[in-house]
């Protein structure tokens, strides 16, 4: 990054301080070129106020640290340029919606990653180490629907977006549910009834409403609805089989 | 607050009733354009085991769709609980249901 003519007015950042209760604190943040959004919290935190409370790790957008909201839309901050959402000088940071505050910009994820848990996200293998290696065809309808959804980072932009989740805190969620429709088209798992019972409670798939508010957010452009959409099929298939 | 076998319900309600609203709005058009008086619909109707059974599975159909969705808008906006949810959708049902097919009754009996 490199610092811009030094008339060059500073941005008005609105970063929000306390937990549940709290108030925006506005800084003035110089502008550099190729500034992101967690580029400015990280200015704040370092230069005006160290106590600001923030998380990111891989700063590239693998790990899912550093989600924010940004001027009211969850966004993956340390991939989102300044100069692409600002309004007229001043950008507003916020924690994560739908997610209890620890502290400032900090969310607790703990439910987020409790849903996953619950919507049956662990895999459940069906070979031991000394089975031969299955072979995965990439060109099986199966495998194809796992790739489209498995490159989720866990960045919880979706759970955010999800007016759902914020109408029915029981609502699994679209990262969650997504994850569980990855798995049901994995070969290799071993899990499936269980699966589809595990996404058909109060709280399951079925209580989508296909807004796509996760899909107009997700920073790698995943399709959680589609994934829903799947789920229903397939749990509806197996309600008619009897398997839940 | 939405489980498979409810959702189910709702599609399969949707998928009947779409039939039946396209032989509605054929009926009232018919009825309309041809200047039918209420004593000559009621002549078609009264007695008429096809129309009861029509709007009676119609009546029944809507009953059923219509209050599993305004219990998923009772509880994301009202946040009722499980049992009083189950109390609140069965009442609606009930009411619907009564409402209709005490309309289905009078125009066929």
């Amino acid at each position: 990054m490199t610092d811009l003519p030094p008339d060059t007015a500073p941005l008005r950042v609105s970063v929000w301080r306390g937990a549940k209760a709290g108030a925006f604190e506005t800084f003035d943040v110089p502008m550099q070129e190729s500034q992101t959004v967690l580029d400015l919290v990280a200015w704040i935190q370092q230069n005006a106020d160290p106590t600001l409370a923030y998380r990111y790790a891989c700063r590239v957008g693998m790990c899912g640290s550093c989600a924010m909201m940004v001027n009211g839309v969850p966004r993956w901050t340390c991939r989102t340029h300044v100069s692409k959402v600002m309004r007229g000088g001043t950008v507003q940071v916020a924690p994560l919606r739908n997610l209890p505050v620890i502290k400032d910009l900090a969310v607790d994820m703990d439910p987020f990653f409790d849903k996953w848990t619950e919507a049956g996200g662990a895999f459940f293998p069906t070979k031991s180490r000394a089975d031969a290696v299955e072979p995965i065809l990439p060109e099986t309808p199966a495998r194809q629907e796992a790739d489209a959804a498995i490159e989720c980072i866990n960045c919880a932009v979706c759970y955010a977006a999800c007016d759902v989740v914020s109408a029915n805190p029981d609502y699994l969620g679209p990262a969650a549910l997504n994850r569980a429709w990855s798995l049901v088209n994995d070969v290799k798992d071993g899990a499936l009834d269980a699966r589809l019972t595990a996404v058909s409670g109060a709280g399951g798939c079925h209580n989508c409403h296909s807004q796509q508010g996760c899909v107009a957010h997700c920073p790698n452009e995943l399709n959680p609805t589609a994934s829903i959409a799947g789920l229903k099929r397939a749990t509806v298939r197996a309600a008619l089989r009897g398997k839940s | 607050m939405l489980g498979v076998r409810l959702y189910m319900l709702q599609r399969l309600t949707a998928l009947i009733m779409a039939p039946l609203v396209m032989g509605h709005i054929a009926v009232m058009i018919y009825a309309v354009q041809g200047g039918l008086s209420a004593s000559e619909i009621l002549g078609r109707t009264q007695g008429s085991l096809l129309w009861a059974v029509f709007y009676g599975t119609f009546a029944v159909a809507v009953a059923l769709h219509a209050a599993i969705g305004l219990r998923t808008i009772i509880h994301e906006t009202m946040g009722l609980g499980r049992s009083s949810l189950a109390v609140l959708t069965s009442a609606l049902f009930v009411v619907l249901a009564g409402m209709g097919l005490y309309a289905v009754y009078a125009v066929t009996a």
